[in-house]
């Protein structure tokens, strides 16, 4: 019999959501724990939950007041959320292709500079990484994904660009993300890639899951145009890699 | 099959129903009228279903033609003048466009939003279940954007004969209702501050959030946390201590601290607070809360049954009843005249 494991805070977020805190920082264990909860209520409902919204260390959870009260719903997901995180049984892989710096990422050489390097070097690290989505949010299809490189941990921007490309491949803090929609962003552009995470007339319309693992693989400018032509017309250009 | 053609029409006015929900896990955000309450109203007089997609009024006037035969329309939320063909129309109530006619609004008064619910309602083709405008995620249906003069609505042609009406209980004057968190412990003195003073919402304000102009709430520790989820009400601190409350348009997720978090019953009434204008916050239990979002919900579905029809020889029967009885009747004012029956089930 394993020890159950630490209770997570149960922040109140208004009369209709709960905030099932794990960590007030980026953790992976933390993210683990959101994720096992998010899959524990997806397999067995809750009657009067709404939706869930996986973040990096908290689980989000609309509930609807007149089916369920903050104090039941509380206790319920407290128990849930102390039973053993099991081991994620089929984990997707992702490859997804980055066209890296010039016109796709400006900021790949700044970033080389700063962290006196070569743009090659940055690339290499990058795409060494091993990834896992952590969260989807802020725009549709916006992935945060943890397992960045240390040695590429830059704080954000000191004045945020109010729009950058859709499809960017950015660095900030200790996080890399996939952006889909054109918008506002503080973080560090390192390229672009043609998959995207979020098209409306798609099946699905949302490409990746949270708990997904994600590697990038680097292409060339003509290779992103090609991909961006067929990513236009439904493919999903991001391989799938069976594990 | 009649149309509405959308005349003239400012910023801020866009097709909204219940709401697109169930795919804020990928950062879709659920959009939907910010006044559900009033939306409800206006459907129910048309005889939609409570939460259908009508027309989201802005501020601003607007006038809307009826086309290629009659609409039915009704008309809730924040007061303005309004007329068709000349012909004063009322709020909470029902009408009808003859083909031709024109529904005119003016400039909102003592609120932001407007509701026009149309017979039949808006066609269009629904995503995630919701015809509501989203124009930053490409969403809603007929036009993914808010309307623009010239936009043209299918409806239907409305056969109708009996105009409805609608009793609401008064909006009450009192101040909007928070619960605090989900990290009010990121504050000390910035939380009695909060709930301590008068509050403006700035003229920036949009469906995404209205921004508060007040005192400067200070943080405990820095303004930045990890992003974590959000909910219609979550009241943000930002760096510059000028709470944002995020509205239907919000992002999914955010990087400020949340003092407290404005509750389900008090969403409508806080959305109408026109700018500029000073309110206060009143922190209540969770019980508080969760009664008062129980007994909306109660209203919202006995809303229905509050409707009645006005009916066609009200006004003759009035005036034969004042002839005999000496009764003070003014035609042109419905509140002497009008009798209410219930709609036949």
């Amino acid at each position: 019999m394993t020890a159950p494991l630490p209770p997570p805070r149960l922040l109140p977020s208004g009369d209709a959501a709960i905030t099932v805190e794990f960590s007030r920082a980026i953790d992976e264990q933390a993210n683990r724990r959101v994720l096992a909860l998010d899959r524990a209520l997806a397999d067995a409902p809750i009657e009067g939950v709404v939706e869930t919204v996986p973040t990096y260390r908290s689980l989000l959870v609309h509930y609807d007041p007149v089916q369920i009260g903050f104090d039941e719903l509380g206790e319920r997901l407290t128990a849930l959320a102390q039973l053993p995180v099991p081991p994620a049984t089929k984990t997707r892989r992702w490859r997804v292709p980055v066209a890296y710096g010039g016109e796709h990422g400006i900021d790949l050489e700044d970033v080389a500079k700063t962290l006196n390097t070569t743009p090659d070097d940055i690339v290499a690290r990058h795409v060494a990484g091993d990834y896992q989505v952590a969260m989807i949010g802020f725009t549709p299809g916006w992935s945060y994904l943890s397992g960045l490189d240390p040695s590429l941990q830059m704080p954000r921007r000191q004045n945020p660009r109010l729009l950058t490309p859709m499809g960017t491949v950015s660095i900030g803090g200790v996080q890399t993300g996939i952006q889909c929609l054109a918008g506002p962003s503080g973080w560090h552009l390192l390229g672009q890639t043609a998959v995207r995470t979020y098209q409306l007339h798609r099946n699905p319309t949302f490409l990746l899951e949270p708990g997904d693992a994600i590697t990038f693989y680097a292409v060339d400018g003509k290779e992103f145009a090609e991909q961006d032509l067929a990513a236009a017309h439904g493919e999903f250009v991001a391989e799938l890699v069976a594990s | 099959m009649s149309k509405l053609v959308i005349a003239a029409v400012g910023p801020a006015t866009s097709v909204q129903d219940g709401g697109r929900y169930g795919a804020q896990r990928y950062g879709l955000t659920p959009s939907g009228a910010a006044d559900r309450l009033a939306l409800a109203a206006a459907n129910c007089l048309v005889v939609n279903p409570p939460f259908a997609a009508a027309i989201e009024i802005g501020p601003l006037g607007a006038t809307f033609t009826a086309r290629d035969g009659k609409v039915r329309v009704a008309l809730a939320g924040a007061g303005r003048n309004a007329e068709v063909a000349g012909r004063p129309v009322s709020f909470n109530e029902s009408c009808t466009l003859n083909d031709g006619e024109s529904l005119t609004l003016g400039f909102v008064r003592g609120g932001t939003f407007s509701y026009l619910a149309i017979e039949g309602g808006v066609k269009g083709e629904p995503t995630f279940g919701s015809l509501s405008v989203n124009a930053r995620a490409g969403l809603g249906s007929p036009f993914p954007r808010p309307l623009q003069a010239g936009d043209i609505l299918d409806v239907d042609a409305s056969a109708a004969t009996v105009e409805r009406k609608i009793e609401l209980p008064a909006a009450a004057d009192r101040p909007i209702r928070v619960v605090m968190g989900p990290q009010d412990d990121e504050f000390d003195e910035g939380k009695q501050l909060f709930l301590d003073s008068e509050w403006k919402i700035s003229a920036t304000s949009d469906r995404m959030g209205y921004r508060l102009e007040g005192p400067v709430i200070e943080h405990l520790h820095g303004h930045n946390i990890v992003s974590d989820g959000t909910v219609n009400g979550s009241i943000q601190i930002p760096g510059n201590g000028q709470p944002i409350v995020l509205m239907p348009d919000r992002g999914t997720s955010g990087g400020y601290p949340k003092i407290a978090t404005v509750i389900t019953a008090d969403l409508g009434r806080f959305a109408q607070i026109p700018a500029g204008v000073g309110f206060r916050f009143a922190a209540v239990t969770m019980a508080q809360a969760q009664a008062e979002a129980r007994e909306m919900a109660r209203l919202l579905r006995i809303l229905p049954g509050r409707v009645r029809e006005m009916r066609h020889t009200d006004l003759n029967d009035a005036l034969q009843n004042a002839n005999i009885a000496g009764a003070a009747v003014n035609a042109f004012d419905s509140g002497t005249w009008q009798t209410w029956s219930l709609p036949e089930p």
